[in-house]
């Protein structure tokens, strides 16, 4: 089934790096106080360049990639989803939140101590308990967001929270009110941190910050559009260890230096050398929606045949952001040439800028998703798609059957595969490996 | 006693045919309560609610992925089957994403004259929604304005809203009816006059509502009450089940659903702004669906209140399979409930229910509420 080499490959060399920024985020966050810091939560998509303006010691937790990190560890995973289950909530809900709030009810953090040294818990480490955020600032799109803030509220014997809503409708129908809505949302917001926290609110702090954003999430894109060149220089399974630093802290100085002056030039380098994620790349396909984070293998497995899963529009999408550029082409959003002067017009720029995020553009309409996911199928030149039903988040499944139809519709071959993004109860592997055999007996490729 | 509307929800295709002809006008289907009936009504255009048909179906499969709700597909199967092909647009406010994928996969495959999704702020607890939403809806008028090639005056908003108004005093009073010893209607019957208000001419329900009314304040049933039920959660229009539990010796006497209380529950109040500015505080400080409740669960005293003034003996909480909004506050009202000791029954419904494990669990709950008249 292996087949023959046909490019040079080699490991990437920033690989390291991004590993320890992300190790250091989650040490940040837990050991906060020790130093006198602030601890937040909040989700992978939250404003939070706002929070920032509070000061450089404040730290934030983001819920979807924390929850995804104890999805990694199949044990922990278990014993929080059950702990949920046993508080009464139902197992169909989305399966992040339930890692979380599992995480909270058995006081068990995905992380802890190992001869002094903080590592995550499947390592070895001896967990410590989950560190109980000072306040909460999250965003809501999907129907999950703010209620599931609402129940750690609860959980935790209530802690302050707010929460934005940024469900406006879609970008090509934005407007200066709707940009104005959430706006207001965001000065009410930073009197309620200065409220909850007693600080001083540093404009200039969140000015910084929201240019990390637009660095972060316009560089990510740049970095993905480059995976257009064949062989690929990136594979989907070292995208999903790359992206996730613009889920921790897209608005951090780490992040956004991270994408800009390490990681980018990087992959530049490997697509001028002809450097290949896959050696053996014949074909190329994309997924959909988080992957079954117990199961990554099934891309290793892909590779067997020669096949490549060049990313996705969650990859490519869910962190950065994207314009159509003069050619007709989708490239790297441009970062915003403006200075600011006050907190209005930063605040409105910033909105006006994340409210074009891709994965929030599927919530209003499904056709919308479908026309950005053909037109990645056809510039990154796939051979056919893998839609990953996933049973663990109604946010980004939502549509995902009229994904398929469009798809097809477009000409290109899709397997639909039946899983869970966090609940590894819910995936079958082998089930999963017969599908993509006869998958890739359709692409020619067995 | 209800006939007529019953006649309408039993009808209710038919009902909306001959309205149009009736009227020349344009009938227009909906999705959720959150859709402000006031603009269209005021445009011309009947809105009725679309709601499934309680029939097991297999069209949706290729266009919703089976984790969501029942309710989502059972609506969809009613567009791909054709049943709704008078509708000449089709609308919905943004709430859960269950439902809104019903809308988005009818008006792709079954297109209609008029589309709209309007974007209804999550966020009914910001100061900011209000004027967010007043905004949006001077777009939706002119845009209901362009397609029924009518102008909306202040004036036909205003006799919009006076028409609605009083529907909803009159299902308020029909409520306030419920409270007593001998409710004068079964909550089956009760779910049937409302699934026709959302499926007729507001006028019209009106008329019947004022002839209905003054029988009923002199209407004393000859079957036992039995215990006082509330039911409450997510869309819930299964007559067929509450008939079953009002069978065991109950009556459902209030509820907190979508297709029931909270649909009618606030009136437009004339708030001295404009009357899209009046209408848009209506639907912001409405009793709000789980989906837009919070930071504050402000349901949870609302609840409270109507389990008090209705003397509640026991709670129903019913939800759609997989509805997600309705599942992240099930756990917080049920311990809400039962700090104020009032007992509660949990119970997933799909598009049909197995009405005889459901009896068993729903006798064995009446049971448990009357263990104090046994020992």
């Amino acid at each position: 089934m292996t087949t023959e080499d046909k490019y040079p490959t080699e490991k990437l060399k920033c690989w390291n790096e991004a590993k320890e920024i992300r190790l250091k985020f989650y040490q940040d966050y837990a050991e906060a106080h020790d130093k006198g810091g602030l601890r937040w939560a909040g989700g992978a998509w939250t404003f939070d360049a706002i929070p920032a303006g509070l000061g450089d010691d404040v730290y934030p937790i983001t819920s979807e990639p924390y929850s995804a990190t104890i999805a990694f560890d199949k044990e922990l995973s278990l014993e929080c989803m059950e702990a949920t289950e046993v508080k009464g909530y139902p197992r169909d809900l989305c399966a992040y939140m339930r890692n979380y709030w599992g995480s909270i009810i058995t006081d068990k953090f995905a992380f802890g101590y190992k001869d002094g040294k903080f590592a995550p818990r499947f390592t070895g480490a001896k967990p410590i308990g989950f560190p109980k955020p000072d306040f909460i600032w999250q965003d809501h799109i999907c129907c999950s967001h703010a209620k599931w803030y609402q129940v750690v509220s609860d959980l935790e014997g209530g802690i302050p929270m707010y929460s934005v809503d940024n469900s406006v409708g879609p970008s090509n129908e934005l407007t200066d009110s709707k940009i104005k809505y959430v706006v207001e949302q965001l000065k009410d917001g930073i009197k309620f941190l200065e409220k909850t926290t007693g600080r001083d609110y540093d404009d200039e702090l969140m000015y910084k910050a929201i240019r990390n954003h637009f660095v972060s999430t316009s560089k990510w894109a740049e970095i993905c559009e480059l995976n257009k060149a064949i062989p690929a220089p990136l594979d989907e399974k070292s995208i999903y260890s790359l992206y996730v630093l613009g889920t921790l802290q897209k608005a951090g100085k780490q992040v956004a230096d991270y994408y800009e002056k390490v990681l980018l030039p990087e992959v530049k380098d490997r697509v001028k050398r002809g450097i290949a994620a896959v050696p053996n790349e014949r074909v190329r396909v994309m997924s959909d929606t988080q992957p079954p984070w117990s199961f990554l293998s099934i891309f290793r497995y892909l590779e067997k045949f020669g096949c490549i899963s060049i990313g996705s529009l969650y990859t490519f999408g869910l962190i950065g952001q994207w314009e159509v550029k003069k050619d007709g082409t989708w490239g790297a959003k441009t970062i915003p040439d403006v200075e600011f002067s006050s907190r209005d017009q930063a605040l409105y720029e910033y909105v006006k800028y994340e409210l074009h995020k891709p994965e929030w553009q599927h919530f209003y309409s499904c056709h919308l998703k479908s026309d950005m996911m053909i037109r990645i199928a056809k510039e990154w030149k796939l051979d056919g798609v893998m839609l990953h039903y996933n049973r663990g988040c109604e946010g980004l499944s939502v549509g995902i059957a009229e994904n398929r139809l469009a798809l097809l519709d477009a000409g290109f071959p899709v397997m639909a595969f039946e899983g869970n993004n966090a609940d590894e109860r819910e995936f079958d592997e082998a089930r999963t490996k017969a599908k993509i055999n006869a998958f890739m007996e359709t692409l020619g490729v067995k | 006693m209800i006939e007529q509307f019953k006649n309408i929800e039993k009808n209710r295709h038919d009902y909306a045919k001959n309205w149009k002809k009736k009227n020349k006008g344009k009938v227009l289907g909906y999705f959720c309560t959150y859709v402000p009936e006031e603009i269209l009504y005021a445009a011309g255009v009947l809105p009725v609610r679309v709601l499934g048909s309680h029939e097991p179906q297999d069209v949706t499969e290729p266009h919703i992925f089976g984790m969501f709700c029942p309710f989502c597909r059972d609506c969809l199967a009613q567009g791909l089957k054709n049943r709704y092909k008078y509708l000449d647009g089709l609308m919905i406010a943004q709430s859960c994403l269950h439902i809104r994928q019903a809308y988005t996969s009818w008006i792709k495959h079954r297109p209609v004259e008029f589309e709209k999704f309007l974007c209804m702020p999550h966020k009914v607890q910001s100061p900011h929604a209000y004027e967010y939403l007043t905004e949006e809806y001077k777009v939706f008028k002119k845009e209901v304005e362009k397609w029924t090639s009518k102008k909306i005056t202040d004036k036909d908003l205003d006799r919009s809203i006076k028409t609605y108004n009083e529907n909803r005093r009159l299902m308020r009073k029909l409520y306030d009816l419920r409270k007593r010893d001998k409710p004068p209607l079964t909550g089956e019957e009760v779910m049937e006059i409302i699934m026709a208000m959302q499926m007729s001419d507001k006028a019209e329900h009106n008329k019947m509502l004022k002839e209905l009314l003054p029988k009923l304040e002199k209407y004393t049933p000859d079957r036992e009450t039995g215990r006082r039920l509330m039911i409450l959660g997510s869309e819930d229009d299964d007559t067929v089940f509450m008939n079953m539990v009002e069978n065991c010796g109950a009556t459902f006497v209030i509820d907190d659903h979508c297709t029931g209380s909270r649909y009618f529950w606030n009136e437009v109040e004339n708030n001295g702004k404009d009357k899209l500015a009046s209408i848009a505080s209506r639907y912001v400080d409405r009793i709000p669906c789980p989906s837009k409740d919070w930071e504050e669960r402000k349901r949870i005293p609302h609840i409270l209140k109507l389990c008090k003034d209705w003397k509640v003996d026991g709670v129903i909480i019913m939800q759609q399979k997989f509805c997600d909004p309705h599942e992240l506050d099930f756990v917080a009202i049920k311990k809400a409930l039962e700090d104020a000791d009032i007992p509660t029954l949990f119970l997933e419904f799909d598009v049909t229910v197995p009405i005889g494990q459901f009896k068993i669990r729903v006798e064995a709950f009446l049971e448990m509420i009357g263990e104090e008249d046994l020992f």
